[in-house]
C-alpha cells in the first residue's frame, strides 16, 4: 500500500520538480501513444520537442516561437491571478476573440486613415472588450452568485459565434468580393502588429508579454494586491477578516484576466492573423490554463510554460507535415502534460509513504 | 432493586494532554430520562460517544441490561437498541424525508412502507412530518424531527440527545418535551444532553453532573434548584480576584441596539446589544458556544458591517466600515479559530503578521511591502509571546494550535489597540501559555485600552474581568461587576434562568 502524508509545509524542492517530472511522464506516455500509432517514438518526440529549436529550419521556425509564445504567456499571467484568487475564469478564450473583434473593428473605423494614434487606441479598445466580456461572468457571480466556471465557458461559443457574423457581417472586407473576413489590418500600416525587428517574430504583443510578467511578477512578490490575491485564494474567511472584500476580488481578477486576454486577441488580429475570419481562434484562450497551471501559476514559470507549450505547437505542425501524424494527437499530448501536472502535484504537499498502512 | 438499562462502570478516556473521562459511573433506569450536566469541555461528548460507540474507552466497563456491552462502532451500538440524535444533523438536503431515512438503514424497505412508517410515528408522537417533502424546505426542528423519527423506527431502549434544544423555536421544544414525556412512559429511557437548567428541571428525572471529565454529583432536578445545579456545573473553585474596583473611565465603545440577522443557516441572530465599554476595562462575556460569539466578533471586526450609529468608537459611528478602516483607528479583534480565519495555515507568520498588522505598523507605502519591517514584527511577536517556531518564514499551519494561538494574539496586543476584541483567546493552549495570555490582556487594559474578552472558561472570566456579561441566544445580558458575583448568580446568567423561551416551556 501506499499511504500520503501530509506535509508541515509544501515542499520548495517538489514544487520546482513537478513541472520537470510532469514534461517528463508526457514524453513517455506522449511517445507510448505515438509508438501505438505507428510511428517512432524517438523520432517524434525529437521533433516536436527539438526541431523547432535545433534542426536545419530552425531559423524560421524560432520567430514562431515568440509568436506562439506570446499569447499564451499573456493570457495565462492574467487567469494566474484568478487561479490564485480562487476565481476560474476558463473563458479566456471568448475574451480573447472579443478583444479581437473590438481592436479590429476600431482600426477598420479609421481605415484608410493614417495617423500613430490608431495602434494604441486598438490596443485600448481590444482590453476593454476583454475585459467587459469577463465582467458579465464576473457581475453575474457577485450580484446572483452564478458559477463563473460555467458562464465564463459558454460564453466563449457566444464569442465564437460572434466572430462568424463579424467576419461574414459587419466586419466584412467591402472589397473582397464576397469572401467571408476583415480586411487585412497587417496591410493597414496604422493599425498593424509589425515586427519590431524584421524577421525575429518580436511584435508588439510579445513586449507586452514580457511586460506583463515583470509586473504580474512585482505583484506578486512586493505589493499589496498579490498579497490579497494569494490570501483570497488560501483561506477565504482570513482574507475578508484581513479586510479583502471579495466581490471587488472577484471583479478585479475577472477584469484583469478578461484585458490580458483582448490585448493578446488584439496583436494577434493585427499582426500573425491579419483580419478577423471565421477561423481566427485556435484555442490560445484554453491552452493558456495549461501554461498558467505548468508555470506553477509563477509569473516566470508561466514564462517558461509558454515556451514549452508553443515548441508543442510548432513540433506539432512539423510532426504532422513530416510524419503525417494527426492533429488530436498532439492536442492529447498537451492535455496529458495538464493531466500529469496535477497528479504530480500531489507530491508538493504530500508524502509518500510504502508499505501496509497501521490499522488503526 | 432492578437491573438497570445502562450502566457506566469507570469509564475512563484520555487524549493526548486532557483526560476527558475520569471514572465515570452512573446508571439509567428503563423509562427514566436521564440528564447529563456539564460546561464545555467537562466531557459530556466523549462519554456519550463511547455510549454509542465512536470512542472506545482507556478502561471502565459497561452494562446493557446485565450483559456486557462493548460496541465497536455506531452500527453495534444500534443493533444493541441504543439510538442518538446528534446536535449537528446529517442529513441530505436534495432528498425527501423518506429517502433520507432510507439512507440511515442497514436494509431499507421500500419507499412506500417508509412512508407509512413514518406517518405512524409521527401520529403516535405527535411530531408532524410529512415524508415526501424535501429536507432542504425543512426548518430545524422538523429536521430534527427527520433525525428522531430515524431514531424511533429503530425502537430504541435509550435515546441519546445531545444539545436537541439548541436550534428550536419555543414551540418547537415544547413539542418535542411532550414527544419525549410519552417515549418515557413507554419505558424508552433517554440520556439528555444539556447545560439549560430549566429544560432539565422540566423535563428530567435524574441527573449526573460533569466537571472535567468527573462525576461530581448526581441529583433530583425537580427537587434542586437551578442554582444549586449551577453550582455543581461550575465548581466552587471559582474564585474571584482580588482587584481593586477601577473608577469608571471614559467611555471607548459603545454598542448602541446592536442587530443583525444571522450570516449563515447555523449561525445566531445578534438582539438588541447595548453597552459602554470604558478605557482601561476588562468585559468578559460568558455564554455557551454557537449563542451569538462569533457574530459579534465580526460586527466589531468589520467583517459583518451593520447600521452605522450600532458601533460607536470614541463617540463616532463606525458601524459600516470595513476591518482596515478600524484598525486604524484602533479597534482590533482576535476571532476564535485561528486556522483559516486569524491566520491563513499555508502562509508564513511574517505574511500572517501583515494579515492584519499591516495598517498600523505602516507595512506597506502606496501598496508596496515593507518585507523585512514585516519580519521584524513577526519576530517581535515570536520573542515577547514566546511563539515556539524555528522562524517567522515557517508555515502557520506547522505550529501548533497554543502556540499559533500565542502568535495571533501577539500580534494583536502588540500594535497597541485601543479596543481588543478576543474570542476564546486561551482556547487549546496549555495552561502556563494560557496565564501568559491573560496576563497580557490584563496589562494591555493597565495600559488604558479596553479589552472584550468573549470566553466559554469561567475561571478565566472571573479572573480577569472588571465587568461580566453573558451571551445568550444573541442577546447580552445587563453587565456586572465582577468583583462579588457569585457562583449562584454567574450560573443563573449563563443557564438562561430570566430566559423568555424557557418560560414559555414551563407555562
Amino acid at each position: 500500500m501506499i499511504t500520503l502524508e501530509k506535509r508541515p509545509q509544501p515542499s520548495r524542492a517538489w514544487s520546482l520538480a513537478t513541472p520537470l517530472l510532469a514534461v517528463l511522464l508526457t514524453m513517455i506516455c506522449g511517445g507510448l501513444l505515438f509508438a501505438a500509432l505507428g510511428k517512432n517514438p524517438f523520432e517524434t518526440i525529437r521533433t516536436i520537442f527539438l526541431d523547432p529549436l535545433f534542426s536545419e529550419f530552425a531559423w524560421f521556425y524560432r520567430p514562431q516561437l515568440l509568436i506562439k509564445g506570446a499569447p499564451l504567456v499573456l493570457i495565462a499571467i492574467g487567469l494566474s491571478f484568478g487561479f490564485r484568487a480562487g476565481i476560474w475564469n476558463i473563458g479566456a478564450e471568448g475574451q480573447y476573440i472579443v478583444g479581437a473583434i473590438c481592436g479590429a473593428a476600431v482600426g477598420l473605423a479609421f481605415y484608410p486613415t493614417e495617423s500613430f494614434i490608431i495602434f494604441p487606441l486598438m490596443i485600448i479598445a481590444g482590453i476593454l472588450g476583454g475585459t467587459l466580456w469577463a465582467m458579465i461572468p464576473g457581475i453575474l457571480r457577485v450580484k446572483f452568485g452564478t458559477n463563473e466556471i460555467l458562464v465564463s465557458l459558454m460564453l466563449v461559443y457566444v464569442a465564437e459565434q460572434l466572430m462568424a457574423s463579424m467576419a461574414l457581417g459587419a466586419l466584412r472586407n467591402p472589397d473582397g468580393m464576397g469572401f467571408p473576413g476583415s480586411r487585412n489590418l497587417s496591410q493597414y500600416p496604422s493599425a498593424a502588429n509589425l515586427e519590431i525587428i524584421s524577421g525575429s517574430g518580436m511584435h508588439w504583443g510579445v513586449v507586452t508579454a514580457l511586460i506583463a510578467v515583470i509586473f504580474a511578477y512585482i505583484a506578486l512578490s512586493r505589493h499589496i494586491f498579490g498579497f490579497n490575491v494569494r490570501l483570497a485564494g488560501q483561506s477565504p474567511r482570513a482574507a475578508k477578516f484581513a479586510g479583502v472584500n471579495p466581490a471587488a476580488m472577484i471583479l478585479i481578477c475577472m477584469g484583469l484576466s478578461g484585458g490580458l486576454a483582448g490585448a493578446a486577441g488584439l496583436f494577434e488580429v493585427a499582426g500573425p492573423a491579419g483580419q478577423v475570419s471565421i477561423d481566427f481562434n485556435v484555442g490560445y484562450g484554453f491552452t493558456a490554463i495549461i501554461v498558467a497551471f505548468l508555470g506553477r501559476l509563477h509569473p516566470v514559470g508561466i514564462l517558461l510554460a509558454g515556451g514549452l507549450m508553443a515548441l508543442t505547437y510548432i513540433g506539432g505542425e512539423i510532426a504532422q507535415s513530416n510524419l503525417g501524424l494527426p492533429l488530436a494527437a498532439i492536442q492529447l499530448m498537451q492535455g496529458m502534460l495538464l493531466f500529469f501536472l496535477l497528479a504530480v502535484d500531489v507530491l508538493t504537499n504530500y508524502r509518500m509513504r510504502f508499505g501496509r498502512r497501521q490499522v488503526v | 432493586m432492578t437491573e438497570p438499562l445502562l450502566r457506566l462502570t469507570g469509564l475512563t478516556k484520555a487524549y493526548p494532554g486532557v483526560v476527558a473521562n475520569k471514572d465515570v459511573s452512573f446508571e439509567i433506569q428503563p423509562g427514566e430520562v436521564h440528564a447529563l450536566l456539564g460546561e464545555n469541555g467537562a466531557g459530556k461528548s466523549t462519554l456519550v460517544k463511547t455510549i454509542y460507540g465512536l470512542v472506545k474507552p482507556d478502561s471502565g466497563t459497561m452494562t446493557l441490561e446485565g450483559t456486557a456491552f462493548t460496541p465497536a462502532e455506531p452500527r453495534a451500538a444500534r443493533a444493541a437498541g441504543v439510538a442518538m440524535v446528534f446536535q449537528h444533523f446529517s442529513l441530505f438536503d436534495a432528498m425527501n424525508v423518506a429517502e433520507n431515512i432510507a439512507l440511515g438503514m442497514e436494509n431499507p424497505p421500500p419507499q412506500r412502507e417508509i412512508a407509512a412508517q413514518v406517518r405512524k410515528v409521527s401520529d403516535q408522537y405527535g411530531l408532524p412530518l410529512d415524508p415526501d417533502r424535501v429536507v432542504g424546505e425543512l426548518s430545524a426542528g422538523e429536521r430534527q424531527r427527520v433525525e428522531i423519527i430515524r431514531c424511533l423506527l429503530q425502537d430504541p431502549k435509550l435515546l441519546i440527545m445531545d444539545e436537541p434544544t439548541s436550534v428550536l423555536t419555543p414551540q418547537e421544544v415544547a413539542i418535542l418535551f411532550e414527544t419525549l414525556k410519552q417515549l418515557s412512559a413507554e419505558g424508552t429511557a433517554i440520556l439528555y444532553i444539556s447545560h439549560k437548567l430549566e429544560e432539565i428541571r422540566t423535563l428530567c428525572d435524574n441527573a449526573t453532573v460533569l466537571r472535567l471529565g468527573e462525576v461530581v454529583g448526581e441529583c433530583d432536578p425537580k427537587a434542586t434548584s437551578a442554582r444549586e445545579m449551577a453550582e455543581l456545573m461550575v465548581g466552587t473553585k471559582l474564585h474571584v480576584p482580588e482587584k481593586a474596583a477601577k473608577p469608571a473611565g471614559e467611555t471607548v465603545l459603545a454598542l448602541q441596539a446592536l442587530s443583525a440577522p444571522a450570516p449563515h443557516q447555523f449561525g445566531t441572530a445578534l438582539r438588541d446589544i447595548t453597552i459602554d465599554i470604558s478605557k482601561g476595562e476588562v468585559l468578559g462575556i460568558g455564554g455557551v458556544a454557537g449563542n451569538g460569539q462569533d457574530e459579534l466578533v465580526a460586527a466589531l471586526s468589520g467583517e459583518m458591517r451593520v447600521a452605522p450609529d450600532m458601533v460607536q468608537f470614541q463617540g463616532q459611528p463606525i458601524g459600516q466600515l470595513p476591518p482596515n478602516a478600524r484598525r486604524k483607528i484602533g479597534l482590533l479583534a482576535a476571532p476564535e479559530e485561528r486556522m483559516g480565519h486569524a491566520a491563513a495555515p499555508d502562509m508564513s507568520l511574517t505574511e500572517n503578521a501583515i494579515m492584519t498588522a499591516m495598517t498600523r505598523e505602516n507595512l506597506t507605502t502606496k501598496g508596496f511591502l515593507h518585507w523585512a519591517k514585516a519580519r521584524r514584527f513577526a519576530e517581535g511577536v515570536i520573542k515577547d509571546f514566546d511563539v515556539r517556531t524555528p522562524g517567522p518564514a515557517n508555515a502557520a499551519r506547522s505550529l501548533s494550535g497554543g502556540n499559533l494561538q500565542k502568535f495571533v494574539i501577539g500580534r494583536e496586543i502588540l500594535q497597541a489597540p485601543d479596543v481588543l476584541v478576543v474570542n476564546q483567546p486561551t482556547w487549546g493552549v496549555d495552561a502556563s501559555a494560557a496565564a501568559a495570555i491573560r496576563q497580557a490582556l490584563l496589562d494591555l487594559a493597565a495600559k488604558g485600552a479596553a479589552v472584550i474578552c468573549i470566553s466559554q472558561d469561567l475561571d478565566e472570566l472571573m479572573e480577569i474581568s472588571d465587568r461580566f456579561a453573558a451571551l445568550n441566544e444573541g442577546r447580552l445580558s445587563a453587565p456586572r461587576p465582577a468583583q462579588g458575583l457569585t457562583v449562584e448568580e454567574i450560573g443563573l446568567m449563563l443557564g438562561g434562568a430570566h430566559d423568555m423561551e424557557v418560560a414559555h416551556v414551563d407555562a
